[in-house]
């Protein structure tokens, strides 16, 4: 069964199973593959995408659901704020094993994108989700705020 | 900024580039392996110039660009960028230049001069290790070039300065990149010796090159074994026994066939495995099937059950570790003594990326793609389970997802898995890829060993620490392993370093150890055996100084001063942290830890806040580190930070228990590990050094529990014995 919906601003009709989980239907049918898999139960925050704008743990989503909806993953960031954040993870030389970078720099994309000077409460509250076992948080942190100030100016 | 070893190719930027095109191209996209770009690169065509490579850890192309050549896996610890620094130093290469490559699996090249003849990363070594002989390398290669330009330009060697992969001659007013010496310097012989920088003219180490694998972790494309993919392959599952040593009596794989997807359900040694055309046809696969266990054999006990063992086992004779005068009588003699125990369990690695590996299995060679640790045990792991000869098995080394050890392990459980997988599958040399899930990590067993620690302290009529007595309780790491030879007189190294060679002065001292069986399958965890040591001796150093009535900083001072690196590192995070004896507001409290762990030396200061209902918030913690020569001072920097982080989660979360011998745990909602909110402020200071490098990514592990520990004792007066310390808060 096809379900077309719109990767990356692009309409994309992905045939495969409806109940298959988006993180799937993402690297296995599309094949993008910055999108990871931790968990599988929304816990870890490595399967992180934008649904419509909304930070979205795409392990546990249906492909079903996002029909007709905008999905942006890792290799789809635009917006000045991701850009910035991106750019602020390089610079403060963020990750180390890298695996959940991809999901983390979602997160920050999308708090960014509603917050643009997020307090260390802000982070906090949007970035819990996100588990980084090499414990990168206080480069993340840091990372957000600067990602603020740049995407401010 | 170089990219790192896998950047993108051409094909497979262009295809995301038309994300959503149809499903199929997607599953028949390739990418060139670095073995393939090697051979290309080598070969070169019939108008370019071969690259120089003077020997196996550096190439350099006549476009200037620098490929080094890493025996270390990298999995976040940053050796790629570490190593790269070392021989780009000696080099005298520009850094924008340098790239990585993963070395082939092959110990004759690439062994890991720390651990003999094998190829692998571990124990904090890749650095250690590496450091002459990537120096020497990097300099050879630097020599050839000078005299390549020297027989160009027909000048002496002497007048040629090197800067940035530029050859130049001041005096004849002539430049040359690397690149267009290549040719020249292909035809020279290597240089028997070579003499290399004097420390104060390094430009590289101790400075701040960039991480060659930064960029791609933060796009996207960098390349894990999740993420390979071939023409035709299959994704495989596997279902385990329940309980450690189960195997399979039967199992049905009706229901499993008629899943969409699926394509072959075969019985290997470990369990059942669901062979399907994509993830999630294998995971439902697997769910729908059935299997009996035969647990004839199986470990059936408790963890509570285990636990009341170890700690009847503390009480009678164990083997002695260390033993240095008489604690014993020191101990009886003592004015006052005193004494605790500590209960550590079972923990789980846990990396990000669940353990994944691709086989491409035929009868004559056996092809492995994996974030892989221990290439040259899993070379023969995999050729004795494929029925090949080692040389028979290629190992393409990716990124790794975090692994904290657990790669690295003798019986090389994922590879053997994905490899058996492979022949029991028709090894027709479809490329199959195992993937295990979260729950299957949680279960896999390789855990930690459980312990229990009991310690006996005397203190003189002078309150001076006149005895110490400590006992040791748990499984042998290495035993029954390839490893086991290292165990001398019952004695396993990884179950007491970090207790049986403490750095204080003790007159009398005593380790012992009771090493138990159990079925649990066992490995090194970060930091190994001083994950629970250091907590119980530097625990247990605070709760001697209390009773001495001194500050547990000053107590351990005096102790050390046969130790200075141990004591400056004390020192020098007691100063940043702005150590005082006085009393933090009512809440708050500090403790200090220190320790000695793959020869680098680590202090941490930990700040904590313990709220009414007995829940501890680290707020900061203050680390300095001694490990030598700071190659890359951010990655020292980052790794302290992150072991920290790591340490953490163990002391307030993690535990692994076992209930009728199943694992009572199954994904990250209760194997909790530290969360944003959770994480403290952290400060890292290096000790300024010239001695030889040393490890990093472990040593920050160590002391941050017992800081914590301690710093909880300062706010309310209870001592925490039991790991993890959310199991019952810092409420008394």
């Amino acid at each position: 069964m096809a379900t077309t919906f719109f990767i990356n601003g692009r309409s994309t009709t992905l045939d495969a199973d409806p109940s298959m989980p988006l993180l799937w239907a993402i690297r296995e049918v599309a094949g993008l593959h910055g999108t990871k898999f931790g968990c599988g139960m929304a816990l870890c925050g490595a399967c992180t995408v934008h649904i419509d704008g909304q930070a979205t743990r795409s392990c546990v989503t249906p492909l079903s659901t996002v029909a007709g909806r905008h999905v942006t993953t890792i290799e789809g960031l635009q917006s000045r704020q991701a850009k910035a954040v991106q750019a602020a993870w390089i610079h403060l030389q963020v990750p180390q094993c890298g695996y959940c970078q991809s999901g983390q720099i979602m997160s920050a994309a999308a708090l960014l994108e509603k917050n643009a000077t997020p307090s260390d409460a802000d982070i906090d509250a949007a970035m819990s989700g996100n588990i980084c076992r090499c414990a990168t948080y206080p480069r993340i942190r840091a990372a957000i705020h600067a990602a603020a100030q740049a995407a401010k100016a | 900024m170089s990219t790192a070893n896998f950047p993108l190719k051409p094909a497979r930027r262009a295809f995301l580039k038309s994300a959503g095109a149809a499903a199929a191209t997607a599953l028949t996209i390739g990418f060139e392996w670095p073995a393939a770009r090697r051979a290309y690169a080598l070969e070169g065509t019939a108008n370019s110039i071969a690259p120089f490579a003077p020997n196996a850890f550096v190439r350099i192309g006549a476009d200037n660009s620098i490929t080094i050549i890493s025996k270390h896996i990298e999995m976040g610890q940053g050796a790629y960028t570490g190593l790269a620094t070392v021989l780009a130093e000696e080099l005298d290469a520009d850094w924008a230049q340098v790239r990585v490559e993963s070395a082939p699996a092959d110990a004759t090249r690439y062994a890991n001069l720390a651990f003999g003849k094998i190829q692998g990363t571990g124990g904090s070594s890749a650095i250690a290790n590496s450091w002459p002989q990537l120096r020497d390398a990097g300099g050879k290669a630097r020599a050839m070039l000078m005299s390549a330009a020297s027989l160009e330009w027909h000048v002496p060697v002497s007048e040629l300065t090197v800067d940035k992969g530029v050859i130049y001659h001041a005096a004849g007013k002539r430049r040359s990149s690397f690149g267009a010496l290549v040719k020249t310097a292909a035809t020279l012989p290597v240089p028997e010796t070579v003499r290399l920088k004097d420390p104060k003219d390094f430009k590289l180490i101790g400075h701040l090159p960039s991480r060659v694998d930064v960029p791609a972790k933060c796009d996207g494309t960098a390349l894990f074994t999740i993420d390979v993919v071939m023409p035709g392959m299959l994704v495989a599952l596997l279902k385990r026994a329940p309980r450690f040593g189960g195997t399979v009596k039967s199992f049905d794989g009706t229901a499993t066939s008629k899943v969409p997807g699926v394509v072959k359900v075969v019985q290997v040694p470990r369990g059942v495995a669901v062979i399907a055309k994509n993830f999630w046809a294998a995971k439902l696969g697997r769910d729908a099937l059935t299997v009996e266990w035969d647990e004839t054999k199986a470990e059936k006990r408790g963890s509570a059950q285990l636990m009341q063992e170890y700690r009847r086992l503390a009480e009678q004779p164990a083997l002695p570790a260390r033993k240095q005068g008489d604690a014993r009588k020191a101990i009886g003699e003592a004015a006052r003594t005193v004494s605790a125990s500590f209960e550590f369990p079972y923990l789980a690695h846990a990396p990000m990326e669940p353990l994944d590996a691709v086989v491409k299995l035929d009868a004559k060679s056996c092809e492995i793609w994996a974030g892989d640790q221990f290439q040259t045990i899993d070379q023969l792991n995999a050729a004795q389970t494929a029925g090949l000869s080692p040389a028979q098995v290629s190992i393409h080394t990716l990124y790794a997802g975090g692994s904290f050890g657990r790669r690295a392990n003798t019986i090389s459980d994922y590879i053997v898995e994905a490899v058996s997988i492979a022949k029991a599958y028709g090894a027709d040399g479809t490329p199959i890829k195992l993937q295990w899930t979260r729950e299957d990590d949680i279960h896999g067993g390789l855990y930690r060993p459980m312990y229990f620690h009991k310690l006996e302290a005397g203190l003189n009529a002078k309150n001076e620490l006149s005895g110490w007595h400590h006992v040791i309780v748990g499984q042998s790491i290495m035993a029954d392993t390839i490893f086991a030879a290292g165990i001398k007189d019952g004695i396993d190294s990884t179950s007491v370093e970090g207790a049986a060679n403490i750095g204080y002065d003790i007159a009398d001292i005593a380790v012992d150890l009771s090493t138990t069986k159990v079925g649990v399958p066992v490995l090194w965890w970060r930091v190994v055996g001083s994950s629970h040591t250091t907590f119980a001796v530097e625990a247990f150093m605070d709760e001697v100084a209390h009773a001495a009535g001194e500050d547990p900083y000053i107590f351990r001072r005096r102790l050390l001063e046969h130790e200075p690196r141990m004591k400056a590192v004390l020192e020098l995070a007691a100063e940043k942290a702005g150590w005082s004896s006085k009393p933090m507001p009512k809440g708050r409290g500090r403790g200090i830890a220190v320790c000695e762990a793959f020869k680098s030396y680590v202090a941490q200061v930990a700040e904590v806040t313990v709220d009414d209902a007995g829940g501890i918030k680290v707020d900061r913690v203050v680390c300095a580190v001694d490990c030598g020569t700071p190659v890359n001072p951010d990655i020292i920097k980052a790794q302290m930070e992150g072991g920290i982080g790591f340490g953490l989660s163990a002391a307030l979360y993690g535990a692994i228990t076992l209930k009728d011998g199943r694992i009572e745990q199954s994904n990250f909602n209760d194997y909790r590990v530290l969360r944003m909110n959770e994480a403290p402020k952290v400060e890292v200071y290096i000790v300024p050094s010239t001695e030889k490098p040393t490890g990093v990514g472990e040593p920050g592990v160590a002391p941050v529990g017992p800081a914590v520990a301690n710093a909880v004792f300062a706010a309310t007066g209870k001592r925490m014995r039991v790991f993890p310390f959310s199991k019952d808060g810092a409420n008394s």
